[in-house]
């Protein structure tokens, strides 16, 4: 059943809060739009991810307790990161076992279904699927592998974008695959990861949009860093910021 | 797998596999071609997603009860006619082999594909005690022809083209015509003439079991060519070799192997030979028939809660076809007879983190491997659990130099920042303003040390002058 919440909390991952600070302005503009009043617990820093994925479950432990604490009062958290809410839907309930902490394993297993990808709060929390954005540009939509895969997100956010105003939205060859992020698998196995990368970026250039969308800034870092090392002039974009533009107030790609 | 000791860790591997053009074509092509027939034959299957579930809790059963189930089998094969042997490692299993086929006097046998014996490295192991084995699979002997070794579980020889192929047998078998062309029919029938002889003069057959049957003792061997199934009836002994998670527990379960196995393995809607047999029976194929039942490693992968899934691979090949790194490294690149994800993940649980502890970061956990595993094996959620015993494995084996290395330091650093919004606030300053450095013309273009994989091919846009946190903070 739709319903619109009255409050929600934003859990912009540390990630967006130092890296794209734009993405979480978006998020609040267009929530707010919508009626809905944002706030922002200011004790949330990483939901520990990177530790989690790259082996060091034992530091991921007190990431976990900080992030049950922070959003302890919230009833519903969203996240303009595909990835870190998988985190916290899949994986938290593992950390928490492993710490032994049954206090800990109850906080999580309260907390997990309160937590939103922005894609899911918007179109199946609360309905909505036209939010009179507008966005007058060629765009295409890369679907990460945490969106598509793990939060299982389908065609949620081309829904969102097929709505938008002016926009001339181009479908990606390949969509699917990965465009090799993954995290510190960019770093540790990064000739692999420039492999796939260099594909991701043909199909990007073959669409010939001026914008290449996504629901995780991290997949973009990597694939806009690419894009701007050879000058295409194509940039890349998060979701929200697209949705978030207005007629009122419009944006430039 | 005592080579993967001696094999270089993966990223080294791959690096050397990216940069070989004909690999990266002939497997771009290959597994394009399958992922997508794999796609369509298992669109057709309405209820595909309850028999992935079937498959899954049906294996996770005989893992459970496996030493009930392992002596089932036992006592129906003897009851047949057939003699169960049990090897506790590779070592043993070829000693078992290699004294059954020299207690008949015999110095040349034929096999079928097997991918327990290419663990074992049989016929090395047979090849020492004087004895031939010939490969009768098509890629497989492609494969022994070039001394080479497999990179796909399904298609050993993915990595070679036909051209490669025609020249190989042009050079290593002396009953290929002169004229022979890379035409695929030509090159079968070549292969399939030599085979023939050899056929018929093998008084022992050698080959791999897909499914053995607890209840009754049946072996099922699932095959394209039709070599196992002359293997597994011409000669007068036949030894299959199984590792003992292979059971099921009863004929009916067929039902749904034999639906899921050919449509996630060759994209078809059955496979062309499926060979059943029950001990012995006179007067009709083998009249002596050994099973050798192959631990190596596999209780010690049982112990593992997380890993233990791994077990119920029914060796498709599926997930190795939608990898993307698979795709572009081949199989090779990780030093194992099991390679792509479920070898990423296989291996380290049967050889030993240290010998293949860079296999679990050989991934980017895109999770498309999951999406299409047959029988359901979580390979992201037992990657990122290998990846945990790693880190603990180097903590405990190193100590002081893994703790010290830069990695770590810089994890239990980030822990540590992460752990107070004080710290936390205060990097994100002293980030913004130490990146200066490395800042030109508004892009960082090179980064230092273990990052410049990152920067050799990527820009990083600096930290922005104002934190999320900092905007709130002023509009509130």
């Amino acid at each position: 059943v739709s319903s619109t919440p009255q409050q929600v909390s934003l859990f912009i991952t540390c990630f967006n809060d130092t890296m794209f600070p734009e993405t979480g302005r978006a998020v609040v503009r267009l929530l707010e739009r919508l009626g809905v009043a944002v706030d922002f617990p200011l004790e949330q820093t990483c939901c520990g991810q990177m530790h989690f994925n790259t082996g060091y479950v034992e530091e991921t432990i007190p990431l976990v307790r900080r992030f049950v604490r922070a959003f302890a009062d919230s009833d519903v958290v969203v996240s303009p990161s595909a990835s870190c809410v998988g985190m916290v839907r899949d994986y938290y309930s593992r950390v928490a076992a492993v710490s032994g902490d049954a206090s800990l394993q109850t906080d999580v297993a309260a907390i997990v279904p309160r937590v939103l990808e922005l894609s899911e709060l918007l179109v199946d929390r609360m309905g909505v699927e036209d939010l009179g954005a507008f966005f007058p540009h060629r765009v295409t939509y890369h679907p990460t592998c945490h969106s598509l895969r793990m939060l299982k997100v389908d065609d949620k956010p081309l829904r969102l974008l097929r709505a938008v105003r002016g926009i001339d939205l181009i479908d990606l060859p390949e969509a699917k695959e990965c465009c090799g992020f993954g995290g510190t698998f960019a770093v540790k196995n990064a000739d692999t990861s420039i492999a796939m990368l260099t594909d991701k970026i043909r199909s990007i250039l073959d669409t010939g949009a001026e914008v290449c969308a996504a629901a995780d800034n991290s997949c973009l870092m990597h694939i806009g860093g690419a894009l701007s090392r050879q000058r295409a002039g194509v940039r890349t974009m998060h979701l929200a910021e697209i949705l978030a533009h207005t007629e009122q107030r419009p944006g430039r790609p | 797998m005592t080579d993967a000791a001696r094999h270089p860790p993966f990223p080294q591997a791959a690096r050397a596999a990216l940069a070989n053009t004909q690999l990266r074509h002939n497997l771009g092509h290959a597994t394009h071609t399958i992922r997508a027939k794999r796609a369509e034959v298992v669109g057709e299957v309405p209820d595909w997603q309850q028999l992935r579930e079937a498959g899954r809790a049906l294996k996770e059963r005989v893992l459970r009860h496996l030493d009930d189930y392992l002596l089932e089998l036992e006592a129906a094969v003897q009851r047949s006619g057939g003699v169960v042997h049990w090897a506790r490692d590779a070592a043993e299993a070829n000693r078992i082999v290699g004294d059954l086929v020299a207690g008949h006097g015999v110095d040349e046998v034929v096999k079928s594909k097997s991918l327990t014996t290419e663990e074992t490295k049989l016929n090395e192991a047979l090849a020492e005690r004087g004895i031939r084995a010939w490969e009768t699979d098509l890629a497989q002997l492609i494969i022994q022809l070039g001394d080479d070794t497999p990179s796909h579980i399904l298609v050993p020889a993915i990595h070679r083209n036909r051209e490669e192929i025609r020249e190989l047998f042009l050079r290593k078998l002396e009953d290929a015509p002169r004229d022979l062309s890379d035409d695929p029919h030509e090159l079968a029938e070549t292969a399939r003439l030599h085979l023939r002889k050899l056929f018929l003069a093998a008084r022992i057959g050698i080959s791999g079991v897909n499914f053995a049957v607890a209840e009754t003792g049946t072996i099922a061997v699932v095959e394209s060519e039709g070599n196992a199934r002359m293997c597994t009836t011409l000669p007068e002994v036949l030894i299959s070799v199984m590792g003992i998670e292979k059971i099921i527990p009863t004929w009916r379960d067929f039902e749904i192997y034999l639906q899921l196995l050919p449509r996630s393995s060759t994209a078809e809607r059955m496979n062309p030979y499926t060979s059943l047999w029950t001990g012995v029976t006179p007067g009709d194929g083998p009249q002596e028939f050994h099973l050798v039942l192959v631990d190596n490693g596999r209780t010690n992968v049982l112990a593992d809660v997380v890993g233990r899934q791994a077990l119920n691979c029914i060796r498709c090949s599926a997930c190795l076809n939608v990898c993307p790194v698979y795709e572009r490294t081949g199989g090779h690149a990780y030093g194992s007879t099991y390679p792509g994800p479920i070898g990423a993940i296989l291996t380290p649980m049967l050889s030993g983190l240290d010998a293949a502890g860079s296999l679990p970061y050989a991934s980017s956990l895109c999770g498309a491997c999951y999406e299409v595993c047959p029988v359901k094996i979580n390979i992201p959620e037992v990657l990122v659990h290998l990846r945990h015993e790693q880190v603990k494995h180097s903590t405990r084996t190193d100590g002081v130099r893994e703790r010290l290395s830069g990695e770590h330091v810089a994890m239990r650093a980030m822990a540590r920042i992460f752990a107070s919004r004080r710290l936390y606030e205060a990097a994100q300053r002293l980030g913004r303003l130490g990146q200066w450095p490395l800042v030109r013309r508004g892009k960082i273009e090179h980064l230092p040390g273990p990052l410049s994989g990152w920067s050799s091919m990527r820009d990083l846009q600096p930290i922005p002058k104002q934190s999320f946190r900092e905007w709130w903070r002023e509009r509130s």
